[in-house]
């Protein structure tokens, strides 16, 4: 059985590691907060300019000075801090944050990903994308294995508008992971989700990789 | 020095002219300086080039300058949510250059402390890069971005004093301070002005140097684009 949303999120939590500060995307990614394994000390950065994001707000409590970067409302911990857009990217692009989980369209073979506009239809922006992984020390990726036409999204080369170039270290999805040690070696199937076999992810998969 | 004006019309006079430049602090509707922008869409100034990161949603925020077509051009990093946009952008009628969240608030940063472009690694080998130099650093290769330098920036801050030193509250700081230092002056709206002398010196976010107008704004009806909550159970 293919992993869940939930599921794929649990995976991306098992990298993370104590003291990481981590950045978080919206959709799939935002879920992983709920799996960081007991023990271990995760902070994570929202980059309109907060470190220490708590959970969502009892109901009443809700401000709309306190937003995350999906403009969701949230609250603060006794950890947290505020800072302005400017010193958020200082530290993203500075390589402060060693871990960045977010959803993709495209991964090439080569780590490029797309994740921020399709030409011809609606173009949102990359809001803070290009610049995570750019700087982020640490890029995963969770993303569902196929688009919901059944078309692979793990291909040769992306055909979307790139997000990064040669930025992405591991892919999650509802099929496996794949990883890779640095950012010259290809990508290896490093882990199955139950009841999918090697033969199932080469069938949906058209990206090279080291089975 | 008198910084203090009695409403957001009287604060931007002699400021606002057609073609002008401004940058517009805020996230999504937090942080939004909408006292300053309703009275921009009042004055009916055209052909505007805003800096912003997001462009509001349908009207609310810089939505209501868009509503009534008095924006040639945006610069933002993301701008979902917007419908009137949407139809404006297919329709070729409104300009946008996307800008990387980072690298805009960086620009702003860069612009408003007198340097005048910068080299980044964000979007390099993506289409941001496209026309822009090149330069290898240490074995990695940056682009040029250049710093931005509005006519006018308008921020929304929580308390100010009379002498303009401001802080922000929460995550409605984002984008505000640096988009306050980004050109030839800029006016702020507050919740609160206090007495000068009842804000800690230490705990200043934007040192009134910055801030050369600035009004009070206050009742504010802050707007929540997604109310997400937990529940009260009991353990």
């Amino acid at each position: 059985m293919p992993w869940t949303r939930d599921d794929m999120a649990a995976r991306a939590a098992k990298e993370l590691k104590d003291g990481y500060y981590v950045n978080l995307g919206i959709g799939i990614p935002t879920l992983v907060a709920n799996h960081v394994p007991e023990g271990i000390e995760v902070t994570l950065q929202s980059e309109n300019g907060m470190l220490g994001i708590g959970p969502f707000p009892f109901e009443g409590d809700e401000d709309a000075d306190l937003i995350n970067a999906g403009k969701q409302t949230i609250s603060e911990l006794p950890s947290s801090s505020y800072f302005s857009s400017a010193d958020s990217f200082a530290m993203i692009r500075g390589g402060h944050i060693d871990l960045t989980v977010l959803g993709a369209m495209e991964i090439a073979e080569n780590g490029d990903i797309a994740n921020w506009m399709i030409p011809g239809k609606m173009i949102k922006g990359m809001g803070g994308a290009m610049d995570l992984v750019a700087g982020v020390k640490k890029i995963i990726v969770v993303m569902e294995h196929t688009s919901k036409n059944g078309d692979p999204k793990f291909i040769p080369a992306c055909t979307l508008p790139l997000t990064g170039k040669n930025v992405v270290d591991m892919i999650i999805t509802d099929m496996c992971v794949f990883q890779r040690p640095d950012h010259d070696s290809p990508f290896k199937l490093i882990e199955l989700a139950p009841g999918v076999t090697a033969e199932d992810v080469a069938a949906k998969t058209t990206a090279h990789y080291i089975a | 020095m008198q910084k203090i004006y009695p409403d957001a019309a009287s604060a931007l006079e002699g400021l606002l002219f057609d073609g002008m430049q401004i940058c517009a602090g805020g996230f999504g509707l937090s942080g939004i300086p909408e006292r300053l922008i309703d009275a921009i869409r009042d004055a009916g100034t055209k052909d505007l080039t805003i800096a912003s990161n997001n462009a509001g949603i349908d009207g609310e925020g810089l939505g209501k300058l868009l509503r009534t077509r008095q924006v040639k051009k945006m610069i933002s990093s993301y701008v979902g949510e917007n419908k009137e946009f949407e139809r404006q952008y297919l329709a070729g009628e409104l300009e946008v250059e996307f800008c990387p969240q980072g690298t805009l608030a960086e620009r702003c940063r860069a612009g408003g402390a007198g340097i005048p472009g910068f080299y980044t690694k964000t979007g390099v080998g993506t289409q941001v890069a496209e026309g822009k130099e090149h330069k290898d650093f240490d074995g990695q290769t940056y682009i040029l971005e250049r710093g931005i330098y509005a006519d006018l920036c308008i921020i929304k801050g929580w308390k100010a004093d009379k002498a303009g030193n401001l802080i922000f509250r929460k995550t409605a700081r984002n984008f505000n301070q640096p988009m306050a230092t980004a050109g030839k002056i800029c006016v702020a709206e507050v919740e609160e002005i206090v007495e000068t002398g009842s804000l800690d010196p230490d705990c200043i976010h934007l040192p009134g140097v910055y801030v050369k107008r600035l009004i009070c704004g206050a009742p504010y009806d802050k707007k929540i684009e997604f109310r997400t909550v937990r529940e009260r159970t009991a353990a």
